[in-house]
């Protein structure tokens, strides 16, 4: 424990699937929880996770996930992703691990930052209005790593 | 694990400076680890404190920053505000309580 302390983590966001969000989430929270400065960007899909129409409906990605176990084809079937995504969230509210509107709001009471990437933004033809209200403001890449000076960053 | 004389009570510590038996913890106790933490107590600060005693006796567990905000009905900004610099570690030590084993 002699190295230095961790004073500020900038974690980058960039899948849409709850698996694919919800480790950027804990991380950005824990990192709180430690006194740690945290700046959170979502890109491409991660930005569904703080988009007002899209965050309530994350899944879980069960076609091109080898690590599900099941075979794709059955994956694939209507119903099948719904159901893991169940059962993952039921599973993660007994940890107490908040769904993900819930979670953005933690962090965002916590002090974390968010931020939704400006190339994205516009590629989808998004708004600030369309992300929920934690969300500071859209930013480009370039500013992001005005943000992330000095810290550690983090990709998910 | 040490020993450690705080508010005129030996106590015994681990490492990181939780409290290794609950049955030493008093008020005071409490008062001087806020104190080590540069946290003076206020009313605020005890309902948390309270909050977590109680909850430990009844469910054996230290509660988690959502537990504190849901059931406990402090805000989580108000937490990060009266313990800055990593609420439930510091809250957990000065109710006395072992070190958060959650991530969340």
């Amino acid at each position: 424990m002699a190295d230095e302390k961790i004073k500020k983590v900038s974690i980058i966001c960039s899948k849409g699937s709850l698996e694919g969000i919800y480790p950027a989430l804990i991380m950005a929270n824990g990192a709180r929880m430690e006194g740690i400065a945290v700046n959170l960007f979502f890109t491409f899909f991660g930005m569904d996770a703080i988009t007002k129409k899209k965050v309530k409906k994350i899944k879980v990605a069960t076609v091109g996930n080898p690590a599900m176990g099941i075979p794709t084809i059955i994956g694939a079937i209507p119903g099948m992703s719904a159901m893991a995504t169940m059962m993952m969230k039921k599973q993660m509210d007994k940890l107490d691990i908040p769904p993900i509107d819930e979670f953005i709001e933690m962090i965002s009471a916590a002090g974390g930052k968010l931020y939704a990437c400006k190339a994205s933004v516009d590629m989808f033809g998004l708004k600030k209005e369309d992300f929920m209200d934690e969300v500071q403001s859209i930013i480009t890449v370039g500013d992001f790593y005005g943000l992330a000076a000095g810290g550690q960053i983090i990709f998910t | 694990m040490a020993t450690k004389e705080i508010a005129g009570k030996t106590v015994s510590l681990t490492e990181e400076g939780y409290l290794t038996d609950p049955s030493q913890w008093t008020r005071e106790v409490a008062q001087a680890i806020a104190a080590e933490e540069g946290i003076s107590m206020t009313d605020a600060h005890w309902k948390v404190i309270d909050f977590l005693k109680k909850d430990f006796a009844e469910t054996g567990v230290l509660a988690s920053m959502r537990r504190i905000n849901k059931t406990g009905g402090i805000p989580t900004k108000d937490l990060y505000e009266l313990f800055p610099e990593g609420p439930l570690k510091k809250a957990a030590r000065i109710a006395g309580l072992s070190k958060p084993t959650s991530c969340v």
